[in-house]
């Protein structure tokens, strides 16, 4: 059911680059799915080709392998070094399912990854990253060795959870307010994005759903068409051809809904899901964000603490002060590096944010586009099969 | 905030009207919830209990005319334009209205309980009626019990003839479902049973059918013929009869079964007989020289299995339908609660846009799961049809087994015959009496057959257009409504598209 130009070509959510000639430009796709080794330790490995005439890059066109685990890696070390961004999500993991590899499976990592590329491609900012560049050009060796050097730090869902409470060291010193950031704003977006997130999981939740009642329903027409046929068999002469050629269009139309179901998968479940992941992938700058304002805080506060010291120190001890005073510019220093991390992540956000809604506007928009559409023909389908044997039908008579 | 980008003419998009739950509370709301509704009461509507009409209100769904006309009992003599075969039939009958309503709850008489108000229960239904010759209307109360006591009657005194199945007991569904979606469902099947009977050529015209429609009060038909009740009743004869006065029994009361308690000598013979032919096992051989029926059963049993098979089939669709319509219904209202948290929290304009593109997606979906919801209870009215169709199985092996006991009854019964012509020196018109009777029941076994042929054959055809006619129309329907969302959210497309 799946067309085979499509695997060839752009995933059509891709941002697409600028093709006027002369101009800077940047494709990349992700093609050719193809099942790599046996049993437990298969994988699937992808083509990845780029075209470019952007100076950064080794030459016009460069083709590579790359698996998952790849797109991790450029995943991972993105996280790391561009805080406050909204890194592109990955698709899941599921590193169960990878055994049943059916096509559709197999069709919807591919989409999903090359999203994730091009995505990339089209930031501003990430676009310039040398490990996108790495994860582009490489050949396999380079790749491996750079995969096995850098260790992604996960995160984990308590991370999340401690995002809310208060830390243990700050109960024990006596403070008992938690040292969050809370601002109305930020407040306002924390809500904003967890909410979000259960909202939109619903969604998804009911477009997969819907996914499968397609394929019921025609399933339930092929059994129906069947039963039809074999009835107007038993009743012979003018009935049976009546007869016939109602089961005949129940069969067809269940092709049609198999042939929807498809389409919802692809172009209407699967852009919710990516929206999901985003959402999360959003939690997961917000916790490099909480992180970085408690650094920011902590430090802030101690040095405020060792500045009154340091002022006593000046008249009690005049020994020591000059010793407590290096230490003190130290601190100083750290505490103004981490508000300053603090400061840049919070205003990257914001842009990140504006960028975020329009690009989601565009992806459901288009989204809610596909299903209309596939919706409307899909009635008309039903609507012309029926009205289409129906005058054959009404002119029938027992008699 | 929200009137300024949602688009004109959204007459029902009051959206701040709505009840919104606890964001992880959907399951509970997702079924229950009907945005649409937001203005009326409530209530969930059941399937049995879905008004067609209550759309009123909303200006989203407008039930085409047509569905007016067949979502009406099919047998209602006043819709001359149709011309189907079923509303022929009915226009033919003695009865040119019928109709069961009004349940209600009544405690049994004869109960005497120490606690009051813990007495046994029953519901009793409104039968309302009219002839058509005389054009008075009847209105009696009856309970369940009643039209089982009036389907043994018309059984006993229409052998030979097909009597049409009465509703189930259904005792176990009575025990599961909700109580007014049984009742409902009950009120409708004992309707369209008496209406069967109305319709019938020679139960429509008879006594006991005229009697359970007319007589007021309690049910005049004799709860059983047990024995016991008929040796009771004919007690009051036996005298005479072994005195011998009552020496010839009239021809037509030999060949009869006997009848209401009368002659208990002969309920004695019979007894003995029917002992003879079902206990002791071996019935007497049914001759049949009549080939022709037996291939026409043969035939008419083939059918039945590919009806039963095609019927089932055509639930499975049904609930295929059905479960789409809620899902379609389950992800409207998701996308209308996204659509309300997008609006009231928007902070950017492409928020808003997409908060206003959702609720057009969520409207179209909520809309078609309501047209889809119109459509099965269409197609449950169709479906219980086939059903009722579809157990004509059984009711084929009874029709048998009732032939094979009047054939073989009226064999003993012409032994028998010989018998009384011995003992009471009967004259050979009891003789031709019997064969005649003989005669004219495998005549009315063979009209029957054919006629239920023809009727079943009709009604299948009836149903299955009626099947696609409403396919076609709500599809039309929903086209329209989707047809619209997509043209105005095809900015976000990249093809041009056609439709």
């Amino acid at each position: 059911m799946i067309s085979a130009e499509r695997s060839q070509s752009q995933s059509p959510r891709s941002p697409s680059a600028a093709a006027a000639a002369g101009a800077p430009f940047l494709s990349i796709s992700v093609t050719d799915p193809v099942k790599m080794g046996t049993g437990v330790q298969s994988y699937i490995s992808y083509r990845v080709i780029t075209k470019t005439n952007l100076p950064e890059f080794e030459g016009p066109e460069k083709i590579v392998i790359r698996r998952y685990s790849d797109f991790e890696w450029l995943h991972d070390r993105l996280v790391e070094k561009y805080k406050g961004f909204f890194i592109p999500p990955l698709p899941e993991k599921n590193a169960v399912e990878k055994f049943r590899f059916s096509k559709e499976f197999i069709e919807l990592r591919r989409q999903a990854l090359d999203l994730f590329i091009n995505r990339i491609a089209s930031h501003p900012e990430l676009k310039q990253s040398e490990d996108f560049r790495i994860f582009l050009q490489a050949d396999e060796e380079k790749m491996d060795r750079a995969r096995s050097f850098e260790t992604g730090i996960f995160k984990k869902p308590a991370d999340f959870i401690q995002m809310f409470k208060s830390r243990v060291s700050d109960v024990v010193l006596g403070k008992e307010k938690p040292v969050e950031e809370s601002t109305p704003e930020y407040e306002k977006l924390k809500h904003y994005i967890f909410e979000l997130e259960n909202h939109l999981a619903e969604a998804q939740k009911q477009a997969f759903r819907l996914v499968k009642r397609h394929r019921e329903l025609g399933q339930s027409l092929a059994d129906f068409g069947k039963a039809i046929k074999l009835l107007g068999a038993c009743e012979g002469d003018s009935l049976e051809k009546v007869f016939s050629e109602v089961g005949s269009r129940s069969e067809m139309l269940s092709i049609k809904l198999q042939r929807e179901a498809d389409n919802l998968l692809f172009n209407f479940e699967e852009p919710l899901k990516d929206y999901v992941r985003a959402v999360q992938s959003i939690k997961t700058t917000m916790l490099d964000r909480a992180n970085a304002f408690r650094q920011h805080f902590d430090l802030d506060q101690e040095r405020k603490y060792k500045e009154l010291n340091l002022e006593k120190l000046k008249f009690m001890n005049p020994e020591k002060f000059s010793e407590s005073e290096m230490e003190f510019n130290e601190l100083k220093a750290a505490s103004e590096e981490a508000t300053k991390r603090f400061e840049h992540i919070v205003s990257v956000m914001n842009g990140e944010l504006a960028r975020f809604q329009e690009q989601k506007t565009a992806d459901i928009g288009l989204a809610f586009h596909e299903f209309a559409k596939g919706q409307a023909k899909l009635a008309k389908d039903i609507a012309d099969a029926w009205r289409s044997v129906l005058p054959k039908l009404e002119a029938c008579s027992m008699s | 905030m929200m009137s300024s980008s949602l688009p004109a003419g959204d007459a029902d998009g009051d959206m701040e009207t709505l009840p919104l739950a606890a964001a992880s509370d959907y399951a509970s709301t997702a079924t229950t919830f009907d945005p649409l509704l937001s203005t009326s009461s409530p209530s969930p509507p059941t399937p049995a209990a879905f008004p067609l009409s209550r759309a009123s209100s909303s200006s989203f769904v407008d039930p085409p005319s047509y569905a007016d006309v067949a979502a009406s009992s099919p047998r209602s003599a006043s819709v001359s334009s149709s011309t189907s075969p079923r509303s022929a039939r009915a226009a033919a009958s003695e009865y040119a209205h019928i109709a069961v309503s009004d349940p209600e709850t009544e405690a049994e008489a004869a109960a005497t309980s120490l606690v009051p108000g813990s007495a046994p229960t029953y519901i009793s239904y409104l039968v309302t009626s009219a002839r058509r010759c005389d054009h008075r209307r009847h209105a009696v109360r009856r309970r369940f019990r009643d039209f089982i006591t009036l389907a043994d009657r018309l059984a006993e005194a229409f052998r030979g003839h097909f009597v049409p199945p009465r509703p189930d007991k259904n005792t176990v569904e009575s025990q599961v479902m909700q109580r007014d979606e049984f009742v409902a469902q009950r009120r409708a099947a004992l309707e369209r049973y008496l209406w069967r009977l109305a319709e019938h050529p020679a139960i429509g015209a008879s006594d006991e059918l005229r009697v359970f429609l007319q007589a007021e009060g309690k049910m005049p038909l004799p709860s059983s013929t047990d024995v016991a009740s008929r040796m009771l009743d004919g007690a009051a004869r036996l005298p005479r009869q072994l005195l011998g006065e009552e020496t010839v029994s009239p021809p037509q009361d030999v060949v009869q079964p006997a009848k209401g308690g009368r002659d208990l000598l002969r309920i004695f013979k019979e007894l003995k007989q029917s002992m003879v032919t079902d206990w002791g096992g071996v019935k007497p051989p049914l001759v049949e020289e009549d080939k022709e029926f037996l291939e026409k059963k043969q035939k008419l049993q083939d059918w039945e299995q590919q009806l039963s098979s095609a019927s089932q089939q055509a639930e499975a669709l049904v609930k295929a339908q059905q479960d789409m319509g809620e899902t379609m219904g389950a992800l409207g209202l998701a996308f209308v609660k996204l659509t309300k948290f997008e609006t009231e929290e928007a902070t950017y304009d492409s928020q808003r846009i997409r908060a206003a593109d959702s609720k057009r997606i969520a409207m179209a979906a909520v809309k078609a799961s309501r047209t889809c919801r119109d459509l099965n209870t269409q197609t449950v009215k169709y479906l219980t049809l086939m059903s009722d169709l579809a157990s004509l199985q059984s009711r084929i092996e009874k029709l048998e087994a009732a032939s094979s006991k009047v054939f073989g009854g009226d064999r003993a019964r012409l032994r028998k015959v010989e018998e009384l012509r011995e003992t009471i020196r009967a004259t050979e018109d009891a003789k031709c009496c019997a064969l005649r009777e003989f005669e004219r029941i495998k005549e009315n076994n063979k009209i029957e057959l054919s006629r239920l042929d023809e009727e079943r054959r009709e009604d299948f055809l009836d149903m299955l257009k009626g099947y696609v006619r409403s396919q076609a129309a709500y599809a039309e329907k929903i086209v329209d409504g989707w047809t619209m969302v997509a043209e105005e959210t095809s900015g976000y497309g990249r093809n041009s598209d056609v439709v």
